[in-house]
């Protein structure tokens, strides 16, 4: 009898918690939690719904998606994932689009290398370089593509330490462990300075495009509050933040191209 | 095989890595688990908490730290630079030195529990019949003391087999430098080969139960052994 009590009081428990405002679940590639943080500022201003964000690499919350996890929309760091799971039959139709283009920079913490960063990769001249691991972080792809232009894979191989993640480079370099890395753009200019050190922008025509896909997962149902934080990454207010915080629109890139 | 050449290479790797530490780890931590258990000094108590504290700490949280500190700039770095060594991050040594922190609990602890259930009476016997300090170690404490020695022996090496947080923050993922097995199975994971990742998880755990069975079949038979010797 005790136990059947208590069994209620817990159901009752988390039946009223539920019934309140229930926030929108989030999922976010690491290298976009910044800008997303700035985002949700933005949105919630406006806006009753609230944004409850998870970080992570994508490459966890694609398993954790296809397992269940609760998440209503995925900002993922490539394209790869979201079609996986748009395969998978977990991706609402129509709802998947790139809200992102990210930029390379190569970026050293050391004072002496200020201005001198393309320099100092062409000719050698430092210890470790540190790239995001190729296999798993599209930086990383995209940064084997730069090398690979600059007729440099032979010569830096020998120096590379590979981050799991694009935020585990910038580690590698903060900490003045490798005197180089490839980071993500948004990691430089996305902070109010940058603490130490210089970066060289690398030009977006050495790489591939680093297209980042959102998709609306099956799991927010008839959420009206995935929806409506969709709809707001779609506005210029939105695509501006994302362009100030180191990345390309599509639009942007689409005009570029002039397509 | 779904197991690739590369996969070989993190396993070799890891028995490699396993075995320098524990080895290293057993010299290191003979003479520290013997002070422990003999001493009466006021340090006994933070000396121990210190080597207990990467059993609280997470290991990402001591890899930042250990990155921190063996960088250029940090006081494990500057002192290796001093030396001509270089930096020890993204080095296989830089894997042993931190495995030796992560592990050292898992090697004093036993040892030193072994020490103290000896007590002084079977020294003070061999001291009586005229055993030198280094005899009395060799002849008293390392028989009476072998099921702790065994049981450190392995936890050491399993601990570092199953060593991941620390790995990751300072090793770089370097193939037959610093990719061990639990960072190839992440990759795997990371990259969506599922697969792979199935085959090398397999073999882990395999691994695993072998190690700890080993361990406890040889805690059951040294509760009989020991019932023979009194404090």
């Amino acid at each position: 009898m005790k136990i059947k009590k208590w069994f209620g009081f817990i159901l009752l428990f988390t039946f009223t918690l539920s019934a309140e405002a229930k926030p929108v679940h989030v999922a976010v590639a690491a290298n976009f939690s910044k800008t997303m943080q700035t985002l949700v500022t933005e949105f919630e201003k406006t806006s009753d719904f609230q944004i409850a964000l998870s970080f992570g690499s994508s490459g966890k919350f694609y398993a954790q998606i296809k397992q269940g996890a609760p998440y209503e929309l995925f900002f993922s760091a490539d394209q790869v994932k979201p079609e996986a799971l748009q395969k998978d039959g977990l991706v609402m139709a129509g709802s998947r689009f790139t809200y992102a283009i990210g930029r390379l920079a190569v970026w050293s913490a050391r004072p002496d290398f200020a201005n001198q960063i393309e320099t100092k990769l062409k000719e050698g001249s430092f210890n470790k370089l540190a790239i995001a691991n190729p296999k798993l972080a599209p930086y990383g792809a995209a940064t084997l593509d730069v090398l690979r232009h600059l007729a440099l894979i032979a010569a830096t191989q020998s120096k590379w330490v590979r981050g799991e993640n694009i935020a585990q480079t910038y580690q590698f370099v903060s900490s003045g462990n490798a005197d180089l890395g490839f980071v993500a753009l948004s990691q430089l200019i996305g902070r109010n300075k940058v603490e130490e050190g210089s970066y060289w922008v690398v030009p977006d025509t050495m790489h591939h495009a680093i297209k980042q896909d959102v998709v609306l997962l099956m799991g927010a149902g008839q959420s009206l509050g995935a929806k409506a934080f969709l709809d707001f990454i779609h506005t210029e207010q939105a695509q501006h933040i994302i362009l100030q915080n180191g990345y390309i629109t599509s639009d942007r890139l689409n005009s570029e191209q002039g397509t | 095989m779904i197991l690739s050449d590369g996969d070989m290479a993190t396993i070799w790797l890891t028995l490699r890595l396993a075995t320098t530490v524990t080895i290293l780890l057993l010299i290191l931590a003979t003479p520290l688990a013997w002070w422990l258990a003999r001493t009466h000094s006021w340090f006994k108590g933070p000396i121990s908490a210190i080597v207990a504290l990467p059993l609280v700490l997470p290991p990402t949280v001591l890899g930042f730290y250990l990155l921190l500190a063996m960088g250029p700039n940090g006081v494990i770095g500057q002192f290796t630079q001093a030396l001509g060594l270089g930096t020890l991050p993204f080095t296989f040594w830089g894997l042993v030195v931190a495995s030796m922190v992560y592990s050292m609990p898992f090697v004093v602890q036993p040892i030193q529990n072994a020490i103290e259930a000896i007590g002084n009476r079977p020294l003070e016997a061999a001291a009586t019949l005229g055993a030198s300090p280094m005899d009395r170690f060799f002849t008293v404490v390392l028989p009476l003391a072998k099921p702790g020695f065994m049981t450190a022996t392995i936890l050491g090496f399993a601990h570092t087999v199953g060593e991941f947080g620390i790995v990751l923050m300072i090793g770089g993922s370097i193939p037959n430098e610093t990719r061990v097995v639990s960072v190839q199975i992440y990759d795997h994971v990371e990259a969506l080969e599922y697969a792979q990742a199935h085959a090398l998880s397999g073999v882990m755990i395999v691994f695993s139960f072998v190690v700890l069975l080993m361990l406890y079949t040889f805690q059951r038979k040294r509760k009989a052994v020991g019932m023979t010797y009194g404090r």
